[in-house]
C-alpha cells in the first residue's frame, strides 16, 4: 500500500467534527459577554444555555442546570477535589446520622489519570485518608477491596467521604462498573465521582441509572474544541468553586464564558449522541480487525485490559522484545500516529502506571503501543497498520537484548 | 526543554535509528574477543556490545539493544566511531561526544545515549580483566573540572551516585569550587546530567 497518515491516537485528542467546526466558525461572529444584560449578551447566553442542554442529553442529566462548564478534564476533577478538601477540613454530618462527624476518606484507584491521582496525593498530603484501590489483570477495580475500604470496621480512615473511579481507562480502554461502584458507595455514605473523560461519546452515559454524584467530562476527546469540558453536579451534592471570581455559573466557575468553546462543546455533544450506535459498532469493527491482524501477524504479542468491557476504539498491545518508543517512532516514520506507555516516551523513567498496576511487569509495559481508533479511521488504514507494524517489531526484536517470548501470552 | 521528536528527524539520527550500524546478527557467527551488558528490562533499556580486538585496536563491534530510538541512534554512531581506535581512545568517547555528532540529543534523552557508552567500557573492562589487567583504564578518562582543587567529572559522578543534588551538597561532598568559584557553571551542568542519569 502506498505510503499514508494513519491518526491513531483519538484518545489523546480528536480532530474537529466538520459540523463542530462549520457552526463554530458560523459563531466566532458572536462575541457578546453573555453575563451582559443588552440583546446581543441575551443571545449569547440562550447559546450557552443550549449548549448546557446537549451537554446534559449527553449523559442522561434531566437538568441542564447541573452541568457546569469548566475549562477541561482537568479542572473538573480538581473542582471536585478541591471540594472535598474543603468538606473534609470543616466536617460534613452525614445526613443519615450513622457516621456523624468528620468524614476524610478518599477512595480512588491506580489506573486513574493524573489529574484525578495528583489531586487525591495533594489530600493524603493535607492528612486525608486516601486509599488508591488495585485493578486485576483486565484493569477492573477490585470490588473486595472496595467493599472493605468502604467498611470503617474493616479498614483505616474511617468512614468514606468520596469514590472515584474513572468510567473508562484512557491507556487500556478498561470499563469500570460505575453503577455497582456507586451503588456500594452510596450505600456506605459516600459521594460519588467518575471521570467520563474517555468514555463519552464512546459508551452510553447516564448520570441517573450510574447514581453518581459528579461526572467529570472533556469535549476535545468527543469531536470538539479543546479548552472546555464540563463537571455533572447532582442537585444533592455539594460544589465550592475551584476558580472563584463573578457570579457565572452560579458562583461555581467564575470567568467570562468561553462563548465558542462552548458552543462547539454544544454541538459535539449533540453529535456523539446522534452518531452513537453507528460509531460504537463501526468502531468496534476496525478495533476487531486491527486486533485479530496484529495476533495472526506477529508471534508472541500481548493484549492489555479486558476481552469484552472495553471502549470500542482502544487497543493496547504489548510486543516484548521491542521497546514502545521506538516502535512509536518507527510508525510515525511509516505515518502512523500511536501512542506508548514506556518510560521512555513519558519523560520520566516509569513506565505506565496503569499497565504496572495491572501486574503485567516492566517487560511488557515498556513495549506497549495503544492504538485508539475514532470516527476517521477505515478499514484501509488498519490495514495499512496490519502490513507496516510487522516488520518493524520483526526489525526491533531482531536487535534486541530482550526475547521476543518474555512470559508473554496471546 | 527540547523536543523529544524534533532531533529525530535530522537526518544523520534519522539514518541511524532506521538503518542502524554495526547491529549483531544471529546468523552471522560473530567471534567476539569482548562482551559487555549494561541496563535491565525493569528500567526500559539494555545494551550489550561485542568487540573484535587485534593489537589493542578495535577490529570489528558488533551491538543489540533493548531500547528506544535515541539509544539506537547513539550506539549506531559510537559504534562507527570506535572502528580502528586503540582500546584506551575507545575507552575515552564520552556520550557528549556522540550526542554532538548526532546534532545533539534533547535533555530528556541523554540517560538513553549513555548507555551504549557504558555497555563499550564493560566490554573493554571485561577485556583487560581477561588479560590480568583489571581496571587499567579506569580514572584515566577523567577531566578536570575544578582547577583550583583538582577536581574530575569522575569525582561529581561518585558524588552524585552518593546522593548529592544540589550544588551545597555536591561542595559538601567534594569541596568544588570553594576557591575561584569558576567551575559552577560547568560543574552545575554535569550534576544535572549525573542526577538524571543515577537519579531516583
Amino acid at each position: 500500500m502506498d505510503r499514508r497518515f494513519v491518526y491513531l491516537d483519538y484518545n489523546a485528542t480528536t480532530p474537529l467534527h466538520p459540523e463542530v467546526k462549520a457552526e463554530m466558525i458560523a459563531d466566532l461572529e458572536l462575541y457578546a459577554n453573555a453575563s451582559s444584560m443588552h440583546e446581543a449578551g441575551r443571545r449569547a447566553r440562550a447559546r450557552i444555555e443550549k449548549a448546557r442542554s446537549s451537554v446534559a442529553r449527553l449523559i442522561g442529566a434531566p437538568d441542564p442546570a447541573c452541568v457546569y462548564f469548566t475549562s477541561g478534564g482537568s479542572e473538573s476533577n480538581n473542582t471536585v477535589f478541591g471540594t472535598m478538601y474543603d468538606l473534609g477540613r470543616r466536617g460534613r454530618v452525614d445526613e443519615a446520622k450513622s457516621h456523624a462527624g468528620r468524614r476524610q476518606k478518599i477512595i480512588t484507584t491506580a489506573i486513574e489519570h493524573p489529574c484525578v491521582l495528583n489531586a487525591a496525593r495533594r489530600l493524603a498530603d493535607e492528612g486525608f485518608p486516601v486509599v488508591f484501590l488495585g485493578v486485576d489483570a483486565q484493569g477492573r477495580v477490585d470490588f473486595a477491596e472496595l467493599e472493605r475500604e468502604l467498611d470503617p470496621e474493616r479498614s483505616r480512615g474511617g468512614p468514606a467521604l468520596l469514590v472515584s473511579v474513572m468510567a473508562a481507562n484512557n491507556e487500556i480502554g478498561t470499563l469500570e462498573d460505575i453503577p455497582a461502584i456507586a451503588r456500594l458507595a452510596k450505600a456506605a455514605g459516600a459521594f460519588v465521582h467518575t471521570d467520563a473523560t474517555q468514555a463519552a461519546g464512546k459508551i452510553p452515559i447516564d448520570v441517573e441509572s450510574w447514581g453518581v454524584d459528579y461526572l467529570t467530562l472533556s469535549c476535545h476527546k468527543i469531536y470538539g474544541p479543546k479548552g472546555i469540558g464540563a463537571l455533572y453536579v447532582r442537585k444533592t451534592a455539594p460544589i465550592e468553586p475551584l476558580i472563584r471570581g463573578g457570579h457565572q455559573e452560579k458562583g461555581v466557575r467564575a470567568g467570562t464564558y468561553n462563548n465558542l468553546g462552548i458552543y462547539g462543546f454544544g454541538k459535539a455533544a449533540e453529535l456523539a449522541l446522534a452518531e452513537l450506535p453507528s460509531y460504537a459498532s463501526r468502531v468496534a469493527a476496525l478495533r476487531e480487525r486491527l486486533r485479530a491482524g496484529i495476533v495472526e501477524r506477529i508471534p508472541s504479542v500481548h493484549v492489555n485490559g479486558h476481552p469484552t468491557k472495553v471502549l470500542p476504539n482502544t487497543l493496547n498491545v504489548s510486543f516484548p522484545g521491542a521497546e514502545g518508543e521506538a516502535i512509536l517512532l518507527s510508525l510515525d516514520l511509516e505515518g502512523i500516529e500511536v501512542s506508548t506507555g514506556s518510560a521512555c516516551a513519558s519523560g520520566s523513567l516509569e513506565p505506565s502506571h496503569v499497565l504496572m498496576a495491572t501486574g503485567v511487569g516492566p517487560e511488557l509495559a515498556h513495549g506497549s503501543i495503544r492504538f485508539s481508533l475514532g470516527r476517521d479511521t477505515t478499514e484501509a488504514d488498519i490495514d495499512y497498520v496490519l502490513e507496516r507494524l510487522p516488520p518493524i517489531i520483526a526489525r526491533l526484536r531482531r536487535m534486541s537484548t530482550v526475547p521476543a517470548s518474555l512470559s508473554a501470552t496471546t | 526543554m527540547s523536543d523529544a521528536f524534533e532531533w529525530l528527524y535530522s537526518d544523520v539520527v534519522k539514518e541511524h535509528f532506521t538503518n542502524p550500524k554495526n547491529v549483531f546478527d544471529p546468523d552471522e557467527k560473530f567471534e567476539a574477543d569482548a562482551e559487555g551488558i549494561v541496563g535491565n528490562i525493569k528500567c526500559g533499556d539494555q545494551m550489550m556490545f561485542l568487540l573484535k580486538i587485534e593489537n589493542e585496536t578495535i577490529k570489528d563491534v558488533r551491538w543489540k539493544t533493548y531500547g528506544c530510538a535515541s539509544a539506537i541512534a547513539s550506539t549506531s554512531m559510537l559504534s562507527e566511531v570506535i572502528k580502528g581506535l586503540s582500546l584506551r581512545e575507545a575507552y575515552g568517547i564520552k556520550p557528549a561526544d556522540i550526542a554532538r555528532r548526532l546534532g545533539g540529543l534533547p535533555e530528556n534523552k541523554i540517560h538513553c545515549s549513555v548507555l551504549g557508552d557504558k555497555a563499550l567500557r564493560a566490554a573493554i573492562d571485561s577485556w583487560l580483566e581477561k588479560q590480568g589487567r583489571k581496571g587499567e583504564f579506569k580514572g584515566e578518562d577523567a577531566v578536570v573540572v575544578c582547577t583550583c582543587l583538582n577536581i574530575t567529572d569522575k569525582d561529581i559522578e561518585e558524588a552524585v551516585k552518593s546522593g548529592a543534588r544540589t550544588w551545597e551538597q555536591l561542595q559538601e561532598a567534594t569541596k568544588i569550587g570553594t576557591v575561584c568559584g569558576g567551575c559552577k557553571g560547568r560543574a552545575e551542568e554535569l550534576l544535572h546530567e549525573f542526577a538524571h542519569i543515577y537519579g531516583d
